[in-house]
C-alpha cells in the first residue's frame, strides 16, 4: 500500500507521536481542573505545546493560542466570533467548505460577501482583491487559505497581509495544507488569526488544532461553559486562551501534537519541505508525460504544497481514484476535496479530480510507481476509449 | 496533613494559561513555591494561584515582571 493522502491527513508519523499519546494518557489528568500533580501534568504539556506553536507560528505567546478539534472549529470561531450582520468579507473561490460554509451561515444573518476569483490554473485574482480592500469602505475581514488543498497553489500572504494592515482588515489564514511545512509568521505576514491543524503537516493525532489570535483581538467563542475557573460567574470568561476553549481539552492528543512539532524541528522544516516538495515535482513530471492526464494547477513555482491533482481525459475521478486503489494499492483522494467553487472555476465540477498528496515519509520509489500505475490506468483507458469508438 | 500555616504571598490569574507561565518563569528562576487551588477566602469559584514564602515577594514581583505574566491579585496572607 502507497499512501498518497497526506492532504487529507498524515498516515506516516514519527513513531514518537503515537508513544507521546500513550504516555499522556497513562499519565496526565484534565487540564485546568484541580490543582493536583495528575492535572497539572496535564497543564504542563499542554502549556509546552502552546508556547511551541505560538514559536512556530511567530504568534503572540502560548496565550494568544487556543486549541480546538480541528481547523474547521478553528475556522468557524474566527468567522462567527469576528464578523457582524453588515460587515463585509472578502474570500476567495479557493477556498475549503471549512471556510465557504460558515462564511455563508454568516451571509444568511446579514454578513456581506465578496469572493474573489481565480484563473484556469487556479491562480488567485491578486488585483481584484486589492481593489476590493482598497476600496472607500474597506471590508472588515479577509480570509483565505494559505494554499489549496486542491491545485497546491500557494497564496501570497506577506503581499494580502500588508494590504490588510495598511487598510486596517483583518487578515483570518486558513494553514490546514501547510502548517509545519511552510514557514508562517504572523507577526511578519501581519495575520490577525492563524487557523491550523494538527493531524496533517505536524503530524499530530486527529482531533488537535486551534487557532492563534494576535494579542487584543477579541473573538467571541463557539462554544461557552466550563473553564476551570471563575465557576460562580454567569459569563464565560474573557481572557484568552480559555475565552475560546470551553470543556475539557484533548490533552492526550495535544501531547501527540507537541511530538510532532518537535519532531519537525528536530529535523528541520526546510528540509522535509523540500523533499515532499521534490517528490510531488517528480510526479507531476512524471504524470504529465502520460497521455490523457490533464494537471490541475500552476506548476510554474518550485515553492508550492505537494499535492497533484489530475484528470484522466474525461474519466470519472472516482473510479480511477477506485482503480488506482484495487489495482495498485496506491490510495488517493477524488471528487471535490470540499471545494466546490475551485473546481467550478478549473471546469471539473462534475468530474472532480484524482488528488495525489505527498508527505517526506514517501519516498521516489513509491513515486515512481505511482507514476506506473498511472501509465497503466491511462492505457486501459485508452484501449477501452478506441473498442466504444 | 495541612500544609504549616505561614504568612505567604500569593498571586491569582486570569487564565490557568498564565498560572503555568509563572510556574515556568518560576522554575526557571529557582523561585521557591508552587501552585495551589486558589483558597475560598479569595474566590468561591476554581482555579490556580501561586503561593511563595512571603520573604520571597519581591522576588515574585520580579519574576512577574520578567516573565511578564499576566496576575489578578497579590496578596499577603497566612494560610
Amino acid at each position: 500500500m502507497i499512501y498518497l493522502d497526506n492532504a487529507a491527513t498524515s498516515f506516516y508519523r514519527p513513531p514518537e507521536v503515537a508513544a507521546a499519546v500513550v504516555h499522556a494518557m497513562e499519565t496526565v489528568g484534565n487540564s485546568a481542573r484541580g490543582v493536583h500533580s495528575v492535572s497539572l501534568a496535564a497543564d504542563r504539556t499542554v502549556y509546552a505545546a502552546r508556547e511551541a506553536v505560538s514559536a512556530l507560528f511567530g504568534a503572540a505567546g502560548p496565550e494568544q493560542t487556543a486549541f480546538a478539534a480541528n481547523a474547521t472549529q478553528s475556522l468557524n470561531t474566527a468567522i462567527k466570533g469576528l464578523l457582524e450582520p453588515g460587515d463585509l468579507a472578502v474570500s476567495t473561490v479557493l477556498e475549503h467548505n471549512s471556510v465557504l460554509r460558515p462564511l455563508y451561515e454568516m451571509e444568511k444573518k446579514g454578513v456581506r460577501l465578496c469572493l474573489v476569483g481565480c484563473d484556469s490554473r487556479g491562480r488567485l485574482d491578486y488585483q481584484k482583491l486589492k481593489d476590493v480592500i482598497f476600496e472607500k469602505r474597506p471590508p472588515k475581514m479577509v480570509i483565505c487559505t494559505h494554499a489549496s488543498n486542491v491545485t497546491g497553489n500557494l497564496t501570497d500572504l506577506r503581499k494580502i497581509g500588508a494590504w490588510c494592515r495598511e487598510r486596517g482588515v483583518l487578515f483570518v489564514v486558513d494553514a490546514a495544507q501547510t502548517a509545519g511545512i511552510f514557514d508562517i509568521h504572523m507577526e511578519n505576514m501581519n495575520i490577525d488569526v492563524l487557523c491550523f491543524t494538527g493531524h496533517k503537516g505536524l503530524l499530530g493525532p486527529q482531533g488537535t488544532g486551534g487557532l492563534c489570535v494576535r494579542k487584543g483581538l477579541a473573538v467571541r467563542p463557539l462554544i461557552t461553559g466550563g473553564s476551570g475557573i471563575r465557576t460562580f460567574s454567569r459569563e464565560h470568561p474573557p481572557a484568552m486562551p480559555t475565552a475560546l476553549e470551553a470543556g475539557t481539552l484533548n490533552a492526550h492528543g495535544i501531547a501527540g501534537l507537541l511530538a510532532g512539532i518537535r519532531w519537525i524541528e528536530g529535523q528541520g522544516m526546510e528540509k522535509l519541505r523540500k523533499k515532499e516538495q521534490s517528490l510531488a515535482r517528480a510526479f507531476y513530471e512524471g504524470a504529465l508525460r502520460v497521455e490523457g492526464v490533464r494537471v490541475l494547477g500552476d506548476f510554474s513555482s518550485e515553492n508550492r504544497a505537494a499535492v497533484v491533482s489530475l484528470n484522466l481525459w474525461d474519466a470519472d475521478s472516482a473510479q480511477i481514484s477506485d482503480y488506482l486503489a484495487q489495482e495498485f494499492g496506491i490510495l488517493t483522494r477524488s471528487g471535490g476535496h470540499c471545494a466546490p467553487l475551485l473546481h467550478e472555476a478549473l471546469g471539473t465540477g462534475r468530474q472532480g479530480a484524482v488528488r495525489f498528496s505527498f508527505s517526506h515519509f514517501n519516498t521516489i520509489e513509491q513515486v515512481n510507481q505511482a507514476i506506473e500505475a498511472v501509465k497503466k490506468t491511462a492505457a486501459l483507458l485508452s484501449r477501452e476509449q478506441t473498442v466504444m469508438k | 496533613m495541612f500544609r504549616e500555616k505561614r504568612q505567604r504571598v500569593l498571586v491569582t490569574f486570569p487564565t490557568t494559561t498564565q498560572a503555568m507561565k509563572m510556574e515556568e518563569a518560576a522554575r526557571l528562576g529557582g523561585l521557591e513555591g508552587r501552585l495551589i487551588p486558589v483558597p475560598v477566602q479569595i474566590s468561591a469559584g476554581c482555579g490556580m494561584a501561586w503561593i511563595s514564602p512571603l520573604e520571597k515577594r519581591e522576588e515574585v514581583l520580579a519574576c512577574i515582571r520578567r516573565a511578564k505574566v499576566e496576575t489578578e491579585e497579590i496578596y499577603e496572607m497566612r494560610l
